[in-house]
């Protein structure tokens, strides 16, 4: 089944940042292998006279692929609106991700102003797609605030750790059966990405771990395979773990020899 | 007039927005631009008014995860 985010349906469940790659040709490539549909991209200032900005988005827009825009960087309420204000004026897109960072070391959302923000974006028809923790209260906030995607971190962005609170995001999955989850930010393997899948949460988002890897196209596939897998194994219902052996071969008619 | 330009302060004979822009060597379309905090759209630039000391922020797309 394919996953709809406010409306728009996606047939692939990877979303793949764009920054950190050796080269823009590597980004491409990267793109293509991981099969995804959605890509992350940032605004920062430009310098009078340079263009860059308009040679990146000018590759983007080869791959056709859609953008979803964020508010990277952003530690305020205010600062986060406008640039997401500022965004959808530049990408002509109602989507933004919405980071507001509370802590420099861990890159840690700062989830009240993060509610604050999603509040004042999604009364100004933004689709808003809160960058989060597994915390249940302030999912249950963002969604009052009007946001109908959540996007709870595992580990801290870039830190390649993958699932820390594998009970948290249990609970956060029972807790909200119909809303899209889409863990970001702390993915490092392919192994991880397949274990939030199997859980049920609906796609990942990556970067680092792709853009990072020895060989970004081949880590990129590899990843869009592990996606895959998790999602296929979480609808085909897996096996309990159990303390004791259980024989997978038949006893009965079996050969006494003694 | 002086501006407080992407946080720098700079003088610039500029009336509007898009004066600015020009005056800087500033082109395409892949730019968003806000003024002291207010988002001002492409097709306003060239009727937007500056003042001095105004707060521009002049945005371009970039990589981001």
């Amino acid at each position: 089944m394919m996953l709809t985010l406010y409306g728009t349906s996606v047939s692939s469940r990877l979303l793949l940042g764009t920054a950190r790659y050796p080269s823009p040709a590597v980004l491409a490539e990267a793109v293509r292998a991981s099969r995804t549909d959605i890509v992350t991209v940032s605004l920062r200032r430009e310098t009078a006279g340079s263009r860059t900005g308009g040679a990146f988005f000018e590759l983007i827009r080869t791959l056709g692929v859609r953008v979803l825009p964020n508010t990277a960087g952003c530690h305020t309420v205010s600062e986060a609106v406008l640039t997401a204000k500022m965004a959808r004026d530049l990408f002509s897109t109602d989507w933004i991700k919405l980071e507001v960072i509370g802590n420099h070391d861990t890159l840690q959302p700062d989830v009240f102003a993060l509610v604050e923000a999603a509040r004042i974006l999604s009364g100004e028809g933004f689709k808003v797609f809160p960058y989060t923790t597994d915390d249940l209260v302030v999912a249950e906030k963002l969604l009052d605030a009007g946001c109908q995607v959540l996007m709870p971190w595992c580990a801290p962005i870039g830190s390649a750790m993958g699932p820390v609170n594998l009970p948290a995001l249990r609970s956060m999955r029972a807790s909200f059966p119909e809303v899209p989850l889409i863990v970001d930010a702390g993915i490092g393997r392919p192994s991880h990405a397949a274990t939030v899948m199997e859980l049920g949460f609906d796609a990942v988002l990556l970067n680092t771990a792709v853009a990072g890897a020895a060989d970004p196209a081949a880590m990129a596939a590899a990843f869009s395979g592990a996606i895959d897998a998790g999602r296929i194994a979480f609808h085909a219902g897996m096996l309990e773990p159990r303390d004791m052996a259980v024989p997978s071969t038949p006893i009965i008619g079996k050969a006494v020899f003694s | 007039m002086i501006f407080i330009i992407n946080g720098e302060e700079q003088q610039v004979a500029a009336a509007t927005l898009a004066d600015l822009l020009a005056a800087l060597d500033y082109e395409g379309e892949w730019l968003a631009t806000a003024v002291n905090g207010e988002l001002v759209h492409r097709e306003e630039r060239s009727g937007f008014p500056l003042g001095e000391r105004d707060r521009i922020e002049i945005l371009s797309p970039m990589q981001g995860g």
